[in-house]
């Protein structure tokens, strides 16, 4: 059984979806966030790859492509000690309470 | 509404996913801790913006005029795309394959979606797909005949799947009825698509 991102040969008849949306503005700061811990040496390319795939099967599999790149940049980050876990999450529900 | 000046990448308009929210929350900690400075993600989004597949026509219309170009280009891309100036932002290798009368190229990527996104911009979404990855290796001829490419029974295709070491760029066949094309008018007819393998160039009007 294969890693859940190898999917090179793995049964499916579901015909190839040419529609193509326009990102949404969160999905351009994730793009270009990878760029710019690019140019810090904060992340590279093998480290984005190897964050992606170290995703839970089951959360790839539900992801859209740049949830799992925020998936693998956070996992990077949070392993080399940039940032923690627990700052990110405060962090994000400062995002949330902007909703309410 | 969408952008709030102050915070690329908020959209008051729509529910945001945790890992949407999170990537926003990890940019926001980066500038306020000063490891990154606060434009530099809006500089790339828009440079990012502007990388079209029309670069990689170029290359595609000069390996169509210039001989001598295009064997250097099937040699060793990386230094014949660098000759025309283009900037290489990826650390990972470039090839060239060539679609001839005696086989066709098409590119995956299998594990993800390694793309030469220096000369064709972004990946379109159908190449991140699952059902892409998953069948390009297994019924090439099925899913270019999705595209409405009919190949030749006669022509072998082969399917090349990119890596994070090394991205792959075809270089399509020359329509036929292009003699005495210049090579602006040349890289026109050169789609995304058949720098993909998923298409062939236009045929001149």
């Amino acid at each position: 059984m294969p890693s859940a991102h190898d999917r090179g040969g793995l049964a499916t008849r579901e015909p190839i979806d040419q529609t193509t949306h326009e990102w949404a503005d969160w999905e351009h700061l994730v793009n270009a966030l990878v760029g710019v811990l690019r140019r810090h040496d904060l992340i590279n390319v093998d480290e984005l790859r190897r964050g992606i795939e170290a995703m839970a099967p089951a959360e790839y599999e539900s992801s859209t492509y740049y949830e799992r790149w925020s998936a693998s940049i956070e996992h990077i980050l949070v392993e080399k000690g940039v940032l923690t876990t627990d700052e990110i999450a405060a962090a994000t529900r400062e995002i949330d309470a902007n909703w309410e | 509404m969408s952008d709030d000046p102050a915070h690329p990448g908020l959209q008051h308009d729509v529910r945001l996913s945790e890992r949407a929210k999170r990537a926003q929350a990890i940019h926001r900690l980066l500038v306020s801790k000063n490891i990154i400075g606060p434009d530099e993600v809006a500089e790339v989004i828009e440079r990012v913006r502007t990388r079209t597949p029309a670069d990689g026509a170029t290359v595609v219309a000069r390996a169509w005029t210039d001989p001598a170009f295009k064997t250097r280009l099937v040699e060793d891309a990386r230094s014949a795309v660098l000759e025309l100036g283009y900037r290489l932002s990826h650390d990972a290798g470039l090839a060239v394959v060539e679609n001839t009368a005696r086989i066709h190229h098409l590119v995956v990527c299998t594990l993800c979606s390694c793309y030469p996104t220096a000369l064709l911009g972004p990946p379109p979404d159908w190449y991140k797909s699952f059902a892409y990855r998953q069948r390009a290796v297994v019924e090439p001829r099925a899913v270019m005949r999705e595209f409405g490419l009919v190949l030749d029974e006669g022509i072998p295709v082969r399917v090349v799947d990119s890596t994070a070491d090394l991205r792959y760029l075809v270089l399509p066949r020359r329509p036929i009825g292009t003699a005495g094309f210049s090579e602006t008018e040349l890289a026109e007819l050169v789609t995304r698509d058949s720098m993909i393998g998923v298409g062939e160039a236009r045929a001149p009007a």
